[in-house]
């Protein structure tokens, strides 16, 4: 007989409302990769599920095989990143990374990489100051684990080798277009110090990273770039971008915040 | 109708399809309710249609706590016996109905008709923040009570709100989160017992001084 049961970690994406009292939970899972699941009740407020199963929560469960979509029968909430959910310029990045999560991946086993990535962008969201830097890194990691990963070496047009100045970001190009190619579809100028901080990602953890310091010009720049990138692996627009733009607006130390403070 | 044979009459099928469009309504509800539309007294149908007619017709929000009314402003915020320093803020207007019926709240409401929600595309300018920020910029508010879902959508919406509101002096106030009647310790999640604990109150002087006994 088939085992109707299975258990699996997961980190919840997103929730979507089903039915009455129930929601579907977009999950993101290390050898399952994305699955959605059903949760039943959880709009109840006696359910046992609902406090374990917040978009953002790292949670143990239970799952039972459904005809479509699982059925979540038991939750514990291994971590709920707390110190998130009380800060909003927190909260808003980490939802951008969930989201692009939630777009950018499918069902797919052995996806450990990904998890771990995903879970150590939360974490660090939650606890360090450089938080948009953290999620250039997010975006560069996540683009690179997916096959996307910009072209930083030569000229994505041409082949010529790169100098560090005068070049383009052509995200729909893949990768940094030399001057003589600048006027590829969607280029956009890439200064230096952004070009030398894109490669330093590309190879470097993030806690080296994090010693960079990134003024707020600089900040723009490769949130300008790398935003770019990944809307063009995903060829759709990322919503909570926005919102993470809505919260900077209102921020009340707004010049600092978009790089180390 | 999705496919289904229509083996009733024409007029039956389209009233079980407008009932099958409401939610939570299934295809058999939506049968049953309509039969028993048919066989209800012609009066009694048309008490039914002219309600509908009427919620569409007559209730708008009103201009001041965007609740649902028939009369603007609406019967509560011209209610000069509430406290109309207090506003407390609600995703829904089903939200305000919620609150009354805790019995111990006598201010004003205010209806963000939804949370904020990021992942969707539901952005600030998607709900009613901007009514409320100009009524608190107003003056005459002591107190704005955020009072909205314990979800990540209502946490996001109440500390952006909080963001807001700072600037105009006014004081900002959480509802507080612990265990439901009737819930089990051993079920409840770290965020609500982690709160609960943080938030809690002494047992003596428990009437009215939860915000001085715990911590906030």
């Amino acid at each position: 007989m088939a085992l109707r049961i299975y258990r699996t970690e997961a980190v919840v994406l997103r929730q979507r409302r089903l039915g009455d009292a129930g929601k579907i939970c977009v999950l993101f899972t290390p050898n399952l990769g994305r699955i959605e699941a059903v949760a039943k009740g959880v709009r109840r407020p006696r359910s046992k599920l609902a406090g374990h199963l917040e978009p953002l929560t790292r949670v143990s469960l239970l799952l039972a095989k459904g005809r479509s979509l699982d059925t979540i029968t038991q939750a514990q909430a291994l971590d709920s990143f707390a110190p998130l959910r009380e800060e909003i310029e927190r909260l808003s990045r980490a939802l951008y990374v969930a989201e692009l999560v939630d777009r950018m991946t499918d069902a797919a086993p052995d996806v450990g990489g990904l998890y771990r990535l995903l879970i150590d962008t939360i974490e660090r969201l939650g606890a360090t100051e450089a938080l948009d830097l953290a999620v250039r890194w997010f975006e560069m990691r996540l683009l690179m684990e997916q096959g996307y990963q910009p072209n930083l070496e030569r000229c994505v047009r041409c082949n010529a080798e790169l100098a560090l100045e005068g070049n383009g970001f052509a995200a729909l190009a893949g990768g940094v277009v030399c001057p003589g190619c600048r006027e590829a579809p969607g280029s956009r100028p890439l200064s230096g110090a952004a070009f030398k901080l894109l490669r330093y990602m590309q190879r470097r953890p993030f806690a080296e990273v994090a010693r960079v310091r990134v003024d707020a010009v600089l900040g723009r720049e490769l949130e300008m770039h790398l935003r770019q990138a990944v809307q063009a692996a995903l060829d759709q627009e990322v919503k909570a971008g926005e919102f993470v733009d809505a919260v900077r607006a209102t921020s009340p130390v707004a010049a600092q915040r978009s790089g180390r403070r | 109708m999705n496919g289904r044979p229509l083996v009733t009459a024409p007029p039956v099928a389209r009233l079980i399809e407008a009932f099958h469009r409401l939610p939570g309504i299934g295809p058999k509800s939506a049968q049953r309710l309509a039969y028993h539309v048919l066989r209800a007294p012609r009066a009694e149908a048309e008490a039914l249609a002219a309600a509908l007619v009427d919620v569409k017709d007559r209730v708008r929000l009103c201009s001041r706590c965007q609740n649902v009314t028939e009369q603007d402003p609406c019967d509560l915020c011209s209610d000069g016996a509430r406290d109309q320093g207090l506003i407390c803020v609600v995703e829904e207007p089903l939200d305000t109905l919620a609150v009354e019926r805790a019995g111990v709240y006598a201010g004003l409401y205010h209806v963000l008709h939804g949370a904020l929600s990021p992942m969707d595309g539901v952005g600030p300018e998607k709900i009613k923040i901007r009514e409320l920020v100009e009524r608190v910029s107003r003056g005459g508010v002591r107190e704005v009570i955020l009072a909205t879902n314990a979800t990540m959508e209502g946490d996001a919406t109440a500390s952006y709100l909080v963001r807001l509101l700072q600037p105009s002096g006014v004081a900002v106030t959480r509802i507080a989160r612990g265990l439901p009647v009737g819930a089990d310790v051993e079920y409840a999640d770290e965020i609500t017992l982690g709160r609960a604990l943080r938030q809690r109150v002494p047992v003596e002087t428990e009437e009215g001084t939860a915000v001085e006994g715990g911590e906030r």
